[in-house]
């Protein structure tokens, strides 16, 4: 699960284009800037890298892999983002 | 292990939220440069009541703006000077600059080149984008050769500024050009700068869509971030390739921009000498004073 603060996104659509399994499309509601922030598809493949998270410019997407559905996750190169600790 | 956290957690401990969202504009390579200051911060767990940030003017010179830590925003190009000057004050204090090329390779380029010979005990991030962003897009001293800009209509004819080749050759102790669109190599990078004791420099090379990217038909967003991907090569395989390559492979990567890190010494910064240098006199001044008695 991806959470965005639609308020922040400047709606560059970085995410989108650098996700390493094309999970994110734009969404259907606007924002008060008048863009379309990103969500994650219905059906994705997201690992929960936390590729957007990091590059995101305007800080505005946080990862939080979901517990009840069990998947592979993607190991990062760094301990503080890889995920939250269960 | 160190305790894991998401950007929110993140934003919340490091990020002035009243000051967000950021003036940089949509595709901006600048606010990528914070949140990777952050995770650098986050794990090597800094108090930030010890951090001090110093700017000077220029897009890059908000960022300090948007942290919750004390920071000074200075003249333009005096931003290595005012830190220093922290540094001096209280040596404890963890000085990191934000910096532009227009102001720490253009007008600050003296102050930039002293604090570096000197080797203070502080951190330069200077963030590329090529031009004088914020006022109107004017030719900076480390745009490539043939780039157009306000002042440059018909193509830049003066040889752009490798502040990196000038940093190793000042002996500065980490050295370390990375672009902003890949996240890890970054983030590692900083925290080794952070680390490090004596001056590091650490140069990003961010995209400017507004006023870099348009002038120069660098296409959309998505193209002028993929221009960084495809016009950089590591430092590593351009030396390689150099020695042993063709001569077809020497003129593919000739023009490409080197990044990685250049230059990781240990030297013994300014303010160990001078301490080392107040306790030699100090023997020397008890020395003499034995000798009246």
């Amino acid at each position: 699960m991806i959470e965005v603060k639609d308020d922040w996104c400047k709606g560059c659509n970085i995410c989108i284009d650098r996700c390493p399994v094309d999970a994110l499309e734009e969404s259907d509601k606007l924002n008060k800037r008048g863009i379309r922030p990103p969500q994650l598809k219905k059906e994705n493949e997201c690992n929960y890298c936390r590729y957007c998270e990091l590059i995101c410019p305007d800080l505005a997407i946080s990862v939080i892999p979901d517990e009840d559905i069990k998947k592979v996750e993607k190991k990062t190169l760094l301990s503080p983002v890889g995920g939250i600790k269960k | 292990m160190v305790e894991v956290k998401t950007a929110e957690e993140l934003n919340k401990k490091f990020l002035r939220e009243g000051m967000w969202p950021t003036i940089f504009c949509n595709g901006c390579g600048h606010g990528v440069v914070l949140e990777y200051t952050f995770w650098a911060l986050e794990e090597l767990g800094w108090d930030m009541d010890k951090t001090m940030f110093a700017s000077g003017i220029g897009c890059s010179s908000r960022l300090p703006g948007y942290i919750n830590a004390d920071g000074l925003h200075t003249t333009h190009g005096r931003a290595i000077a005012f830190a220093t000057g922290i540094k001096a004050a209280d040596p404890d204090f963890n000085v990191i600059v934000f910096t532009g090329d227009g102001d720490c390779a253009g007008i600050g380029g003296n102050h930039f080149i002293h604090a570096a010979r000197r080797n203070i005990d502080m951190t330069v991030i200077m963030i590329n984008n090529f031009i004088y962003g914020m006022t109107g897009g004017q030719l900076a001293p480390t745009a490539p050769l043939g780039s157009i800009a306000t002042t440059a209509p018909y193509g830049n004819i003066e040889h752009p500024f490798d502040i990196c080749e000038l940093a190793k050759a000042l002996g500065a102790n980490y050295v370390a050009r990375w672009p902003v669109s890949h996240p890890y190599q970054p983030i590692k990078s900083i925290k080794e700068g952070l680390q490090k004791k004596g001056f590091s420099l650490l140069e990003f090379l961010a995209p400017c869509p507004t006023a870099y990217g348009r002038r120069n038909k660098l296409g959309d967003i998505k193209k002028h971030w993929a221009w960084y991907d495809d016009n950089t090569i590591l430092i590593e395989d351009y030396d390689k390739i150099m020695k042993y390559g063709s001569v077809k492979e020497k003129e593919e990567v000739k023009d490409k921009m080197q990044i990685g890190v250049f230059q990781d010494i240990q030297k013994p910064g300014f303010f160990e000498l001078y301490d080392q240098l107040m306790e030699r006199l100090k023997v020397e001044e008890n020395k003499k004073r034995e000798g009246k008695k």
